[in-house]
This record gives C-alpha cells, structure tokens and sequence, in this order.
C-alpha cells in the first residue's frame, strides 16, 4: 500500500507489508488497528513477547508508524524552527528524539529526526503530522512528503538484537553507536539500519522498501530457524509493558496531544510533561519558544513523573494524594507490572509545590477481590532515571549475548 | 541604544499614528516606499495635467483625529457635503442624502422608511463606537480598558439603543442586507442604492452573509458627518497629515522601501531597506497589512507556525479596479445638471443587478455589468484637469484580484466593458477620452503594497473583525513580536480614509510604552 493510493474505507483493516508472515505467526489472533493496518495484540502470549524483548530478541513490525521525508535547501532550518531541541548539529547518521509545540508552547506529538544522508530527512511520529509539518513552512524552502507506507519498517530488540542482525547478514553494527544509523546490504538490497527503539534496552530499527519487507523478516527469523539465537514477535500489549519500563511517554495515552485538545488547560508543555531537557532556548527561534520562556518565568504547577509504586497492587487509573487520605494531588497516566524489576511502575502527572516535584506521594488503589471491592494506601517514589536502564542499551559494541 | 521608532509606510493611517507618537514625545521617522505619502489616497498625475486619487471620497475621517491633530490648521479642507446620485439610464435618478431621498417616483411609504432605517443604522453605529475608538477588547485576561470598552460597549447597546432597537440589531447584526432591505422596501433602484454602500469594496453580493455588518461599516462615517469629495482629491487631507506630522516633529523619508523588519528573540531591532540601510529601533509600527508585515518583513522563521498560517489565510482579494478618464469637456449624463455632476454618482440599479454583478467574482471573472461609484474631482478643483478638460474618476466593481485569464489579458476588456456600462448613462462620453488609467487589484497591490489590492488590506467580515482583526494574536495593535506594531488598515476598525487604526494603535502603543 502507498500513501498515493486511494485507501479502501469497506475494508477495517489494510494490510502492512509483512502481512502474510504476521498472520502466519500470530496463535492467537488478536487484532487492533494501528494507524489503519492490522496490528497484533498478541501473537501467543504476552509474557512469551515480554521477555523476548528482555532476554533474547523481539521483533516488531513498525510500518505503521507517521513517517514524513523532508528535503531541500531549508530542511535542517526548518526541521530547527519546528521542534524545541536544537537539531542543527545533528550530522548525517544520527538520530534525535524532540518534540515540537504549538504556538501556546503545548506539545503537539513527540517523535525521531533521522538525518539519513546530507540534507535528507525522515521524521517519525507518534500521530498524523502532515497538516502542521505543511502549514509550518512558512519562509523556508523545503519539500515535505508522507511516506508512511513507501517504508517498511521492522523494530529489532533485546539483548540479542545485534547477534542476531549480524547473524541475518548485517555489517557494521558492532560500531554502530546508540541513535546513530548506517545503510546497510542485506541479501542485495539496501536496508537502513538505526541503534534506535522504544523498549529502552539494546535494540536496532530496520528500514526498507516495502518490495524487500518478506525477504528482510525471512532473513531475520531465519536465525531462529538455524537454531542460533530466539527471535519472536512482539504484540502491542508487550509493548505497552516494556514502553512504560523504558520511561517513554505516549502523546494520546499519556497525556492530551495539543492540536487534539479541546478544553482550556488539557494540554501540555514540555516542562510539564519533564522533557524541559528537550527545549533550547539558546538556538534561533522555533514554534512556541516564545510561550515557553514566558512559563518558565513561572514555577511549573505540575508534572509527569515516573513512580515506583510499593506492594502488589497495580494503581489502575488511581487518584494520587499527598499523604494517606490526604490532599489530592495528582492521577496515575500508565502503569504496569514489571516482571524483570519486580515492581509496578507508573507514569503520573503530580501538582508540584512551587515548581518543586515532592518526592513521595499516595495512590489510592482499588481492586477487587472474587468481584468484592476492597481500596488501600500504596506509597510511590518519585524516580527520574528510566526504570529499566541496562548498560548494554549504550555500550559499543554491544556484547554477545 | 536612543528611543527611535520607525513607522513603515506614509498612508493616512500611518502619518496619524506618527504625528501622535511624536506629540508625546516619540522620536519617529517614518519611511515611505513611494514618492509620494498617502498611499491611494495620494493625488497622482496619471496622464499629463490629469490628476486624480485612487480613494476619491471622504466618508469617515474621524473627528476626533482631525480635532487632536488640529487638521484644520494644518490645512484640511473636506469640502461640501455631496449626495448619492443612484443613476437611472432613463434619468429618472434617486438621490440619497443622509436621512432623506428623493426622485424616481418612490412610494410614500419607501420615503418614511429610508429616514427611519437610516437613523437606525446611524444608532447602531453609534451604540458601536466605544469598540471603535478603542483596540477591541479580548475576551480572555481582560485589562481595565477591555472590560471599561465591553462595559460602554453593552451599555451603549441597551440603554443607548434601548430595548427594541438593541434586539433588532443583534437580528440583522450578522445576516445580509438582501432580506434586510427586502423587508423594508419596495423599491429595486431604492433597495440597489442602499446595497451597493454593503458590498464596495468587499468579496460580498447583497445576499452574502456579513453585508449588514459592512453596510454599518459603511455608515460608521455618516455619524461623523458627511460625505464630500475634497478639494484637489484625497491627497489634499494627505497633505493636512502631512504637515501635522512634520510639525510635530515627525522625520519624512519618502523612496524609502522597507524590505526587512529586524527581530532578534522575538524582539524587533529595527529595519532594513532595499538597498541595505539599516535602521535600528525600538519600535517599529506599521502601516503595511498583515501579510506584508508578518510574511514578507519579519518572516515566517521568526514566528509561531500556526501565527503564519493564520496571517496568510486572511482573505484579503481585493474586488474594485480603479479607472481614471481623462476627457475633453465635461461629460453629459442623462438628467443631471453640474450640479448633480459634482455629486457621488454610483450605478447599481437594483439588488439583482449587484448580486449578478458579484456572481462573476466568485469565479474569477469581471462583472458583464459592474457596479460603479464615479465622481469628476475636476469640478471640485479645476487644477485637477487642464482647461475644457475633466477628471472621470470611477471606482469599478467586481473585479476580482485573480482574474482568470490574468489582468494583463483581461485588463482592456474590463475598461471597454465599465465604459459600455457607462455610455448607457453618459451617451457619447467614450468619444471625449483623451486619455484613461485602469487599476486592477493587481496594480494596486504593487504600487501600494497592500496585498491582493484590497479597499480595507483584508475583508470585513465577522471573522475578520474586532478580536480577529487581522488574526488572533495581533488584534491589539501590538504583535507577537515585542516592539512591533500595526497601524494600518489591516487592523481594527479596517479601511477607509478614517485615521481610526492609526489613533488607536498610538493609542495602544502610549499606553503599553508609558510615554
Ligand atoms: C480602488 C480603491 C478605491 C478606494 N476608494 C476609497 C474611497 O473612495 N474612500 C475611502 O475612504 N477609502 C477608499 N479606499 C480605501 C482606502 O484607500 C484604504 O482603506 C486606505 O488607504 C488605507 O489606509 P492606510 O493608511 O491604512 O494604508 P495605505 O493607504 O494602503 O498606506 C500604506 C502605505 O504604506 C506604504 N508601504 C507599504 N509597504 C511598505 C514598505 N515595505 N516600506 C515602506 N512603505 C510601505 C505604502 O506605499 C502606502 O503608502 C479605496 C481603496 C481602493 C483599493
């Protein structure tokens, strides 16, 4: 399917390029739509998929994911003036994460810049961003194109990650740095390859045209079916699991995407949702800047923070309150069990007091027991680290696992 | 760094926001493009010995800026009143004062009712005022003056108006002038007349939504007094402003084309020309649309993306073409004496000949029958022509900024076409052009910079207006970028020779600077 053609509206689901080895693999046929294209919850189970991408190697299929070239003589300029971060050193074969705001200085979407080759762009994004990348063009010279399905795209994760690229017949990853990228040969066509993902662990992204995505999934389960390392698919729900682990937040899930957002209030600044260490102010300016240095003038009222929650109750969707039946002072965004740190984790967003984040805070946690409800007091700590942090995610070259 | 502020264009508005800053004490310099202040409202010779402006009548000069900038001293003159003559190609004419009409055998009950919805309008207008002369207030974090302007404003439309009028006008405020003049008259000639003051000048037919609004507009000027057309054309008021600013202590700089406005985090530093000069400042007003201030002179790259975008979707195509006509002699038109020559002359013979006229526009064509103001300024001032000679001066509508065959191919069709309208109502005055000038939409954006040539630099039109007048963000005179400001047109209340944005804007300006 290319974003040029015409999509067929009768049909619920639309096919990504590796569409016939996903439906193969999938046990348990489960679906959800992603971005229009049928996406697996689960392919067995979730705790199969959960620690492939923690202990060995998990694979993903990431074509559905907003991709937009950017090109011409201004595109380094423009890609500048649209995000916060200071994006004009970042060389051909890196990558960055940034956010980019509204003219209030409210995130409109997080994502990746890839500067592919000189002056060639790719940006990821979490939702549709054509209409503002196009209306935020003003006064540069720069061609802005969807390519969201002339990509396809795998995302490659886990400890095992590189062993198994290599495996597959990729060179040149064992120098390949954490957010850098190479063009790589795979089997005789092209596939670019970046230390790139979103489960916080070692891990790699592998783009390709959509004409090579069979040959480029083979290749890569291939290695399982020699015998030499484990490789499984991974379901959006291990992906919500490993996501939360690895401290990335998602713009709809977490918190209100400002161009989507109604009521006066609902939307976010980068300061408030902790990615202030994303906003430059010492670079030329940029949408939102000047809304932004008017609200770090003020102490920021209240944040996303990641919180380790005590016991052995999720905080689903709970109400946080300063102390034990105290003052209210915030609500849980995401949590989930970690099995690999045997804690429950959560993202919530906490009122600050003067701009300060308070360090602990009390989730009112409801549950049920054989369908009687019970509520308790669960302490959570503030931590700013990602909670899963393992060395090998930044070492290069990254060890054989 | 000394205080300098820099006003970017001469037009009326910015020589009266000038001559205002420069009276508290302002050190200003105003930079003019063209050779000559005033904008279209500058008299020109567009043939030799020929002169005439391309705003020719004075409706609404507010009297407040004529009084604080003493104008009359400085030279003003606006010259006798003038009636509308609606002309009838059978010289059966209606002629509209301002509360009272006559001719073409109207019905009793069309005579009563043209002087009751007249001091109705002049009522609502009235009751409109405190938005007027103030910048229009937001209706999010307010400061004193917004709610003392929203205060007087609902004070004035319930007890100003009282309760019946207060209601009606809040009925019609956002409806158009067709059913509103179809409720009230009978007759067509009548009903055109009223119509044609609701769409000159804007992307409008009497049926469009938004026509009572830019009729009450229209009539704003009327509670200022009345219309006339001055003495040696619009430049003469020019002239007055002029002289005000320089003895005010305004710096002139005519030929002096800004092509850059300096901003440095968000905060303007002053201005470039073309050519290079730079300018340093500490406040930069201007006189230029929204468009050419924002998009062209500061640049999209040092603004908030959506703020671009919302500058550049202001509809602002302009829809009238300006034809001079230098002829020999003094034109005949049927059933009217010097007298009545020296009058406003307009043609637009009934609602449905304007709505016909507007239908071309919305597709890219010229109107088959125009509608058209005329007046001859050389019966005002025999300087304005050569002797036995006149000055036929016609503002022509529809003719829509993007013509689709180009104004470079459609351009003498458009003046053979206004001429033939015109022989049906002046037989013969084709054979006593000596000489002529058109300018389309086209021309007028670029001898005078204002984009898509448009009469008030952006429609009036409820989204356009007030707290939206030229975008949200911008609608207080001040911009996003601090130190930069507009005083123009394309601000709030809009066009016109009104000098109203350039009161408000110094106004604006005084109060944030504390000078
Ligand atoms: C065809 C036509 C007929 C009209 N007839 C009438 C009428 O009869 N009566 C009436 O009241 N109104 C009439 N108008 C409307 C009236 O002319 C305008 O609304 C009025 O001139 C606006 O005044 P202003 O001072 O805001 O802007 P303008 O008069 O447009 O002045 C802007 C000035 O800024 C200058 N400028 C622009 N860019 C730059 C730059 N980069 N550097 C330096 N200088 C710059 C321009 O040269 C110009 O002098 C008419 C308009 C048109 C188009």
């Amino acid at each position: 399917m290319s974003a040029t053609q015409h999509l067929d509206f009768t049909q619920i689901y639309h096919h990504s390029p590796f569409h016939d080895r996903i439906e193969a693999i999938s046990q348990v046929k489960s679906w959800s739509a992603w971005n229009g294209v049928q996406t697996a919850r689960v392919f067995d189970t979730v705790a199969s998929e959960y620690f492939a991408a923690r202990s060995t190697t998990s694979v993903m299929d990431l074509t559905p994911m907003e991709k937009y070239r950017i090109t011409g003589p201004d595109a380094n300029e423009y890609l500048n003036h649209l995000v916060t971060r200071d994006v004009s050193k970042l060389k051909p074969g890196r990558v960055s994460y940034v956010v980019w705001c509204n003219d209030e200085g409210k995130v409109i979407d997080d994502g990746t810049i890839f500067h592919l080759r000189e002056g060639e762009y790719r940006l990821c994004a979490a939702h549709h961003q054509l209409d503002w990348l196009l209306l935020s063009a003003e006064g540069y010279d720069v061609e802005i194109e969807e390519e969201t399905f002339d990509i396809a795209a795998l995302s490659v994760q886990g400890p095992t990650s590189c062993s198994v690229l290599t495996a597959a017949g990729i060179d040149g990853l064992d120098s390949l740095k954490p957010f850098g990228l190479i063009h790589a040969n795979l089997n005789g066509f092209e596939v670019c390859v970046s230390r790139t993902g979103f489960t916080g662990d070692l891990g790699y992204e592998l783009w390709c045209d959509p004409e090579h995505a069979l040959a480029m999934w083979d290749a890569i389960f291939d290695v399982k079916a020699r015998g030499l390392y484990d490789v499984r698919p991974l379901g959006l729900e291990a992906l919500a699991m490993v996501r939360v682990e690895a401290g990335f937040i998602l713009p709809g899930d977490d918190f209100n995407p400002a161009d989507s957002t109604v009521r006066a209030g609902h939307d976010r600044s980068p300061f408030e949702l902790g990615l202030g260490w994303l906003v430059n102010f010492d670079k030329p300016y940029f949408t939102g800047k000047k809304a932004l240095l008017a609200e770090k003038q003020k102490p920021t009222a209240r944040q996303m923070v990641k919180l380790v929650v005590e016991g052995n109750k999720l905080p689903v969707d709970s109400f946080l309150f300063d102390r034990k039946n105290g003052k209210r002072v915030g609500t849980i965004k995401a949590y989930t069990w970690s099995p690999i740190l045997k804690a429950n984790l959560a993202f919530a967003e906490i009122d600050t007091k003067n701009g300060v984040v308070p360090q602990e805070v009390w989730a009112e946690i409801y549950y049920s027991k054989e369908l009687e409800w019970h509520s308790t007091w669960a302490k959570c700590s503030v931590t700013d680290k990602p909670f899963w942090n393992p060395e090998r995610k930044s070492m290069t070259p990254p060890s054989a696992f | 760094m000394t205080n300098q502020t820099v006003v970017i264009g001469g037009g009326h508005n910015g020589l009266v926001c000038a001559t205002y800053l420069a009276k508290a004490g302002h050190k200003v310099l105003l930079l003019e493009a063209r050779d000559q202040l005033g904008g279209p409202a500058s008299t020109t010779e567009f043939a030799e010995g020929f002169k005439s402006s391309v705003a020719h009548v004075l409706h609404s000069l507010n009297n407040k800026v004529a009084t604080d900038l003493q104008l009359g001293q400085a030279g003003l003159e606006r010259g006798e009143a003038v009636n509308t003559i609606a002309l009838s190609a059978d010289g059966n004419h209606l002629t509209l004062a301002k509360n009272v009409v006559s001719g073409n055998g109207l019905s009793e009950s069309d005579l009563a009712t043209y002087a009751n919805f007249k001091s109705d309008f002049q009522a609502y207008a009235k009751a409109l005022e405190p938005l007027t002369m103030n910048k229009p207030p937001r209706l999010k974090d307010m400061d004193t003056q917004d709610k003392f302007t929203l205060g007087k404003l609902g004070f004035k439309l319930r007890f100003g108006l009282g309760k019946d009028n207060m209601r009606e006008f809040l009925r019609v405020g956002g409806i158009n002038i067709y059913d509103v003049l179809k409720d009230s008259f009978e007759s067509e000639a009548l009903m055109g007349a009223i119509a044609f003051d609701a769409v000159m000048g804007h992307h409008m037919g009497p049926r469009t939504p938004n026509t009572v609004l830019s009729y009450l507009n229209h009539v704003r000027g009327e509670i200022y007094g009345d219309q006339s057309i001055p003495k040696g054309g619009m430049g003469q008021v020019v002239n007055a402003l002029e002289s005000a600013a320089k003895k005010a202590g305004v710096t002139i700089r005519t030929n002096a084309k800004v092509a850059k406005i300096k901003v440095e985090n968000s905060q303007v530093t002053g201005v470039q020309l073309e050519g290079g000069e730079q300018i340093a400042a500490t406040t930069v007003v201007s006189n230029a649309d929204a468009k050419q201030t924002f998009i062209n002179l500061v640049g999209g790259r040092q603004l908030d993306a959506m703020f671009s975008h919302r500058v550049k979707s202001v509809r602002a195509k302009g829809n009238v073409a300006k034809l001079h006509f230098a002829v020999k002699g003094l034109p005949k038109f049927t059933g009217l004496d010097e007298n009545q020559l020296c009058q406003r002359l307009i043609v637009c013979p009934s609602l449905r000949y304007a709505e016909h006229a507007f239908n071309a526009a919305k597709y890219g064509e010229f109107s088959k029958n125009p509608i058209l103001e005329i007046t001859i300024p050389s019966l005002k001032d025999a300087s304005m022509a050569p002797d036995g000679h006149h000055v036929v001066s016609i503002s022509a509508s529809f003719a829509p900024y993007q013509l689709k065959q180009g104004w470079q191919q459609g351009g003498d069709d458009f003046i053979a076409t206004v001429l033939s309208v015109l022989e049906q109502y002046a037989p013969g005055i084709s054979e006593q052009i000596v000489a002529k000038e058109m300018l389309s939409p086209v021309d007028i954006e670029q001898q005078y910079g204002t984009s898509g040539g448009h009469w008030h630099h952006g429609e009036i039109a409820l989204d356009q207006l007030f707290m939206m007048r030229p975008v949200y963000g911008a609608a207080q005179y001040d911009t996003p970028v601090d130190g930069l400001f507009l005083c123009g047109a394309t601000a709030h209340p809009g066009g016109g020779i009104t000098g109203i944005p350039g009161h408000n804007a110094a106004k604006r300006i005084l109060s944030m600077g504390g000078r």
